[in-house]
């Protein structure tokens, strides 16, 4: 991107400088493991006249995907909603409440159908006809439904909006689903995690933005640059895994120096995610849950998080070797027990006694025989 | 019916005289094997392994063998301790870590098929289910020939053939050089994943050459190793180990077509003291010794017909 190019760029961005808006855009390339050449695109988009319109639905959530998304420091939340996209609905953040909000959505709604991207957050329960989730005397369901169809992208979420997540947690009370199962017959891109990592979601629209398509996704729907690795094999404590050193117990020697968490039922081996090459919250090394000493809960994982008891011991994806070796020569059998050798003594005995019989008997019968032969 | 004696030897003589010119001049006598025209191999450095053992699981994936729970008992790690049914390849530890003198040293060796240039387990065999390539000499084996005897298993002088005692439909398991790989292009699992090359895949001949140039280094100082495949182009410096001044499997029992280096003595890491000729060619030897021209069944057969009739006459 050329000095004079950027000069357009800068109105949007107040302030920022022109190299702290390429490294971003290099950071976000490298981020979707693109290769860098690809960031000036990147800039390109993202310095698009036209903002790309985001809708931001809120269902059977706790909100936490939203705190998520204000996280992030590169860009910085008002830099995000405010210049990079155009965050037209989003209850937590709408400056406006009530029957102004809901207008101003069926306004961008309107305004932008086939062009928006929606993003859904939270679980939709339809049980009793959705009424355990209603928004502005709607049911969530029917306002997915109906925003969904005039969308250009969906994008579901956190875990609630992946599969159901903890609103679908058994027993499901709500009834409630995933924005994939409600929508079944559209490409629902899933962002799962609970919370997800920001720049994950964030990676994913640019990526939608630059190249017009969206990202390689898995069987689940996920980005597989995001979800395209197990944690157990990027994980920092690997190496304790393959030794043998574990934590047994929240607060024991081997938790205190930083030992495997699996045998305190870390889900890492059976959970797909970036956490530990992404980390969280841009504060450096150890900012996410196994790094801080909680195992993996997996919760990016459809039918491990909120699903397998917490510290239950997870099942392995790929068992590999371990550190420990065998010598050269292998021991075989545990040598003679002593009640073998009892056998083997007095079946020795036996056959001794036998034989010395046999052949006493041999003798005489030798002389038999030939005194019945004369 | 009645044979005369005059005619019974003279149809022998002539049985003799036909098998002795079916009697191929080469196999006459127990000669060393030469090395196939594309004999592959592969060259294992045990100063280059770090043990990592991917390897292992390379040659798992590849081969499509479960996973074997052995020391620990945990079901957490694929931790054969000797070559098994299921494992084919193994990494083995020798002493302790930190001493690396020559005499109580610390080493790694990796072990599966040594793919012999003349392999007792080839010649044990009596339906013909193991066999030696003749292009490439990889010892490869045949479920469907295979009778269950485990002669290969006696036979071996390296102990590798191993046989699935829980199957209902057992095979005899062993290193096949990835044959399945090589027909494809391509090099063995266990050499493909090697990040150091300390296992090495070649055509033996260069791999021989490779194992001389790593005898004649200077300890400490660095050189370039080839890593994965000799013919490639990936190379790595290290420093030269102190090296035991044998190519193992270069001689022992007529040669293999697996070479080894080290940088203590091979007996210490598993690798015996052997002689030069193989025990086939031994076995072959006395064989053909006995049968040659068939002279020495004639003698025995000929000294039986003998007492039988000096018998029979005897008693008539």
């Amino acid at each position: 991107m050329k000095e004079q190019d950027f000069a357009r760029v800068r109105e949007h961005l107040d302030g920022i400088s022109r190299r702290d808006f390429m490294k971003f855009c290099t950071v976000m390339a490298a981020g979707m493991g693109l290769p860098l050449e690809v960031a000036p695109q990147i800039a390109a988009a993202v310095t698009a006249p036209q903002r790309p319109p985001v809708i931001w639905l809120s269902g059977s959530a706790c909100t936490g995907c939203t705190e998520s998304l204000l996280r992030p420091s590169h860009p910085s939340l008002e830099h995000l909603i405010l210049d990079l996209i155009s965050l037209d609905y989003n209850e937590t953040l709408n400056a406006g409440a009530g029957h102004q909000a809901e207008a101003a959505l069926q306004a961008s709604i309107k305004k932008n159908t086939g062009k928006f991207i929606l993003v859904v957050e939270g679980a939709i329960p339809l049980k009793d006809g959705g009424v355990y989730c209603m928004i502005g005397g709607k049911p969530f369901s029917d306002i997915v439904r109906e925003t969904a169809g005039k969308a250009a992208a969906v994008i579901a979420i956190g875990s609630c909006a992946a599969w159901g997540g903890v609103a679908a947690a058994k027993p499901n009370p709500t009834g409630a689903v995933g924005a994939p199962e409600f929508l079944k017959g559209k490409t629902v891109v899933t962002i799962p995690g609970c919370p997800p990592n920001a720049y994950n979601f964030l990676s994913t629209v640019l990526h939608f933005l630059t190249f017009k398509k969206l990202p390689a996704l898995d069987d689940k729907g996920r980005p597989k640059f995001a979800y395209g690795r197990l944690i157990h094999e990027n994980c920092e404590r690997r190496p304790h895994f393959d030794a043998g050193r574990f934590a047994i117990k929240f607060g024991d020697e081997g938790h205190r120096k930083g030992y495997c968490l699996f045998k305190l039922g870390c889900k890492g081996p059976m959970t797909f995610a970036n956490c530990p090459a992404l980390l969280f919250n841009d504060v450096g090394p150890g900012s996410w849950p196994v790094g801080t000493g909680h195992p993996c809960f997996g919760c990016t994982e459809e039918g491990v998080g909120f699903n397998l008891p917490l510290h239950a011991q997870a099942d392995l994806k790929h068992i590999t070797p371990g550190a420990a070796y065998p010598h050269i020569v292998s021991e075989r059998g545990e040598g003679a027990s002593a009640g073998a050798v009892a056998l083997v003594a007095g079946v020795a005995g036996v056959a001794l006694g036998a034989g010395v019989a046999v052949a006493k008997n041999l003798g005489k019968t030798g002389e038999g025989s030939s005194s019945e032969g004369e | 019916m009645k044979i005369r004696r005059r005619d019974f030897l003279k149809g022998v003589a002539a049985g003799t005289l036909l098998l002795a010119a079916e009697q191929n001049p080469a196999q006459a006598k127990g000669a060393r094997k030469e090395l196939p025209p594309n004999a592959v191999g592969i060259l294992y450095d045990s100063t280059l392994c770090i043990g990592c053992k991917v390897c292992e699981y390379a040659c798992k994936q590849a081969n499509n063998k479960p996973v074997e729970h052995g020391s620990s008992g945990e079901p957490m790690w694929d931790d054969p301790q000797d070559l098994s049914a299921k494992t084919l390849n193994i990494i083995k530890r020798y002493g302790v870590e930190g001493k690396k003198d020559s005499v109580e040293g610390f080493a790694f060796v990796k072990r599966h098929c040594m793919h012999c240039i003349d392999p007792a387990c080839v010649s044990a065999c009596p339906v013909s289910a193991l066999v030696k390539n003749s292009d490439n000499g990889v010892v490869t084996y045949n479920k469907k020939a295979c009778i269950g005897c485990r002669y290969c298993q006696v036979a071996c002088p390296y102990n590798i053939p191993k046989f699935e005692w829980d199957s209902p439909f057992p095979e005899i398991v062993k290193c096949q050089l990835c044959s399945h790989l090589l027909a494809k292009g391509g090099i063995s699992a266990c050499c493909a994943a090697c990040p150091t090359g300390a296992s090495l895949f070649g055509p033996v001949e260069k791999l021989r050459a490779e194992a001389k140039r790593r005898l004649a280094m200077q300890p400490g100082e660095y050189y370039d190793f080839p890593v994965a495949d000799i013919n490639g182009t990936e190379v790595q410096q290290h420093r030269a180990g102190g090296y035991v001044s044998h190519v193992y499997g270069e001689r022992e029992l007529g040669g293999s077509q697996v070479l080894y280096l080290a940088g203590v003595p091979f007996a210490s890491i598993g690798l015996p003291d052997l002689p030069e000729d193989s025990y086939v060619a031994l076995a072959d030897g006395i064989q053909y010794a006995i049968y040659k021209g068939m002279v020495y069944p004639l003698v025995v057969l000929g000294g039986l017909i003998y007492i039988i009739r000096n018998r029979e006459d005897k008693k008539e």
